[in-house]
């Protein structure tokens, strides 16, 4: 049977079809859509982990037993997870493991576009990248048989482009005759005391040389001869824009991108007369080529940042004298005669985070951000961030402040931190703030979900993957057993709480935490979110003061041309009935739509 | 079956219900025999952000996004994103558009103003322009949500793939209930002309 599917669905659908019964991960743009797929498997337990370094480390409990596991992340949660990566190199596994990392070139979503293949020779174990969605499922299978052939984890690399893009997938059954996972005993392989570790290391160097040689002719590694005076090496996705902008040049489709097939990439250097490297990012291949004393271009043409399109690629080839110079489709003076608004992402109308942010603005409070949809406190009209560097880094970044500035500024920094990025790794930094008496405030925004990259459950939102019911962690709790001595739960649509408390704390010569305590209004689950009633302006009381525009609320319309000098409008469309607007206007022009 | 790829863009603000109109676009050529490709990106774009999604099918299609100037129907949600997207069209290209505004962040707070003239500025550079009524359309149909749907008639109009394709993708992808007032107001969006 044949589908449309997502790189994602395509790599949940290939886990199912290799037999893998554990699958764990923490979510993140652009991977998470693998484990939201994955639960329509009912044979594979799968679970979101409060981090990537759990998901990982639960994998491996599978893989040691003999189950095949999965564990999948965004390029920068494979930092997070780099701990037990790195000594999982040297244990091995038992039951085949498969770390799927999803880079993104571009920074569609993220913070850096750091270059995940330099993990796969980092950690030295072999990496895979499929081009297509079709080929997501198939290295899915490849990667789990790699592994336990091997005795080595495999990454799977995909990037934004792979994962959020569909193609035609042929589906297969699953797998059969598996071994079933039992408590085995193999201790010398996997405690990792120094005295075994020394003999581990060997026999990684020994695999990753195998695996190399075996690189050479594995069927994913493809030589593709047509016209011989180019050659070019690359993967992934930039193979599907090679042969869309210069479908007559001979390539070189490397499957595995780690280790390289020498011998296979001197074969092809030595059959094409200019040989070319396409890749996204660093010259990973390039260096390692270069390296083996073969003549290849790369990054002299292409970019470094960003990621490649078809006419990235074919610009970069007019340069190195290949092809002719692009010809521009369009007249370029009619086309962008109107200079466009732009239109970036704001928090959806009803956010209780919005609040929050605007009186932060006018506290003129210091605040270090945090990742989550609340990192939009950045941009005008809220403007309330002043850092924003990894998951959790809030918290840490504020007890650094305060520890140099003056006890004047002490008083202006807030860390303000989201639920699911304080379970993620928010926590040790409070630990840390506490501890060591760092004078800051932090504000959980707890919404109940993992919001940005959408609503996804975590340890404080009650529910799992799965939809069952589970524990909910009881933040003001945890920062009391912390030791936070003041930890204050306020609503974050009543505007004068949220500023008198967060004045309070603020002045106080010690750590305290605010937590914020309405839900997400995207949260689908009955009973959470409650739309509140309908408010609209009255056009006879607003004087076009502007006030409640300082909100930047989607719901929230400036009409020019009505009234004296303008007036707001709610679109009630839009309108969730939040209240925080009604609070703002001090002429009583907003209230309960008639 | 043609040789060619044929490349749509879908563009529009992030909520309009741009990809499930991308995902029935994709599934009616699958059906149609084709090879499709699409991509789009998510996250940080979909809080009301500008959105842009690629579908390309053909007998074999490599490339999932459409190659600048190589576009060959530009089928917007919202006009000014429709004419922000333009230099992805080819010369010739063709652009569907429904005729709504949604004014960006700014333009609510006063800062900026909704550019006027749009739809004309767009047809004077692709005279093969199609100015859609969606919601009116919609209503007409019996619902006002369908109005994507009927956008999609419009665009049907272009392409030349069998009805009974549309139809099948419909009943796969549209819930039971809402499938009547959709395929309806797929034929009063497939009936219009330029």
């Amino acid at each position: 049977m044949k589908e449309i599917l997502s790189g994602n669905e395509a790599i949940a659908r290939g886990a199912y079809e290799a037999g893998v019964k554990v699958a764990s991960a923490y979510p993140g743009t652009p991977s998470t859509e693998i484990l939201e797929n994955i639960i329509r498997y009912k044979e594979i337990n799968a679970s979101w982990a409060p981090n990537e370094k759990v998901s990982l480390e639960v994998a491996m409990g599978a893989s040691f037993t003999g189950a095949r596991a999965l564990v999948a992340m965004k390029h920068v949660g494979v930092n997070v997870a780099a701990d037990p990566l790195f000594t999982l190199s040297y244990t091995g596994v038992k039951g085949g493991l498969v770390l799927v990392t999803a880079d993104d070139p571009e920074m569609h979503s993220s913070q850096n576009e750091q270059d995940n293949r330099n993990y796969a020779k980092f950690a030295k174990m072999p990496m895979l990248e499929p081009g297509d969605s079709r080929e997501c499922k198939e290295f899915t299978r490849i990667a789990f048989e790699l592994s336990e052939q091997y005795d080595s984890p495999v990454l799977l690399r995909t990037t934004t482009r792979i994962s959020h893009s569909k193609s035609i997938v042929e589906l297969a059954e699953p797998v059969t005759g598996l071994p079933v996972p039992a408590l085995v005993k193999n201790a010398a392989k996997q405690v990792m005391l120094p005295s075994n570790a020394r003999v581990r290391h060997p026999l990684v160097e020994e695999r990753i040389k195998n695996l190399a040689a075996a690189a050479n002719t594995m069927a994913i590694n493809r030589m593709e001869l047509r016209d011989p005076a180019v050659g070019i090496i690359t993967s992934g996705v930039c193979y599907n824009y090679v042969r869309e902008v210069f479908p007559e040049f001979s390539t070189l489709k490397l499957g595995m991108v780690y280790p390289l097939p020498i011998d296979l990439i001197r074969q092809f250097a030595a059959t094409v007369d200019r040989l070319f490297v396409v890749e996204e990012l660093d010259p990973f291949f390039e260096e390692q080529i270069k390296a083996q004393g073969i003549a290849v271009s790369g990054k002299e043409f292409l970019p470094l940042c960003g990621e490649l399109t078809p006419e990235r690629i074919r610009t970069a080839f007019a340069t190195a004298g290949i092809v002719p110079g692009n010809q521009p489709a369009l007249d370029e003076n009619q086309l962008q005669s109107v200079p466009l608004p732009g239109r970036p992402p704001n928090m959806c109308p009803g956010c209780p985070h919005r609040g929050v942010f605007y009186t932060l603005n006018r506290l003129k409070a210091y605040v270090t951000g945090d990742i989550g949809c609340y990192t939009l406190g950045f941009l005008p009209p809220l403007s309330a961030m002043e850092t924003c560097v990894c998951m959790g880094a809030s918290i840490g970044n504020a007890s650094g402040v305060v520890k140099v500035v003056s006890e004047e500024e002490r008083k202006k920094v807030v860390a303000v931190i989201g639920d699911s990025t304080f379970c993620h790794s928010g926590v040790t930094g409070l630990m840390d703030m506490v501890y060591n008496n760092a004078p800051a405030t932090v504000i959980i925004l707890d919404n109940r979900i993992t919001a940005m990259t959408g609503r996804q459950d975590n340890p404080a939102s009650g529910h799992t993957l799965m939809d069952d019911p589970t524990n909910r962690l009881d933040l003001p709790q945890l920062c009391k057993a912390l030791g936070v001595r003041h930890v204050r739960v306020i609503n974050p649509f009543d505007l004068d709480e949220t500023r008198s408390v967060l004045e309070e704390e603020m002045n106080r010569p010690e750590p305290s935490v605010i937590i914020t305590d309405k839900p997400c209004i995207l949260v689908k689950r009955a009973g959470v979110f409650q739309r509140g009633p309908l408010y609209a302006v009255n056009a006879e009381n607003c004087t076009g003061c502007r006030a409640c525009l300082r909100l930047g609320c989607p719901a929230i319309q400036w009409r020019p041309n009505e009234g004296a000098k303008g007036i707001s409008y709610i679109d009630p469309a839009l309108c969730t009935g939040c209240d925080v607007c009604r609070q703002l206007c001090k002429f009583n022009a907003i209230g309960r739509a008639k | 079956m043609s040789e060619q790829v044929t490349n749509i863009l879908l563009v529009g603000v992030g909520g309009q219900g741009i990809l499930l109109a991308s995902e029935i676009l994709s599934e009616t050529f699958m059906l149609a025999g084709y090879d499709v490709k699409k991509s789009e990106i998510h996250g940080m774009s979909q809080r009301g952000g500008s959105v842009v999604s690629h579908v390309r099918f053909g007998q074999e299609v490599f490339s999932p996004i459409v190659p600048e100037g190589e576009g060959d129907i530009l089928f917007g949600f919202e006009l000014m994103e429709t004419y922000r997207y333009l230099p992805l069209l080819k010369k010739g290209g063709a652009v569907v558009v429904n005729d709504l505004q949604i004014a960006p962040s700014s333009v609510l707070m006063g800062k900026e103003s909704y550019p006027e003239g749009l739809a004309e500025k767009i047809r004077l550079q692709f005279p093969d322009f199609l100015l859609v009524d969606g919601q009116g359309i919609a209503r007409e149909a019996g619902n006002p949500r369908a109005a994507n749907t009927a956008l999609l008639g419009a665009v049907s109009r272009r392409l030349e793939i069998p009805e009974s394709c549309w139809m099948q993708a419909f009943e796969k992808m549209v819930p039971a209930k809402a499938l009547d007032v959709n395929k309806k107001a797929f034929y009063l969006g497939r009936e219009l002309k330029n």
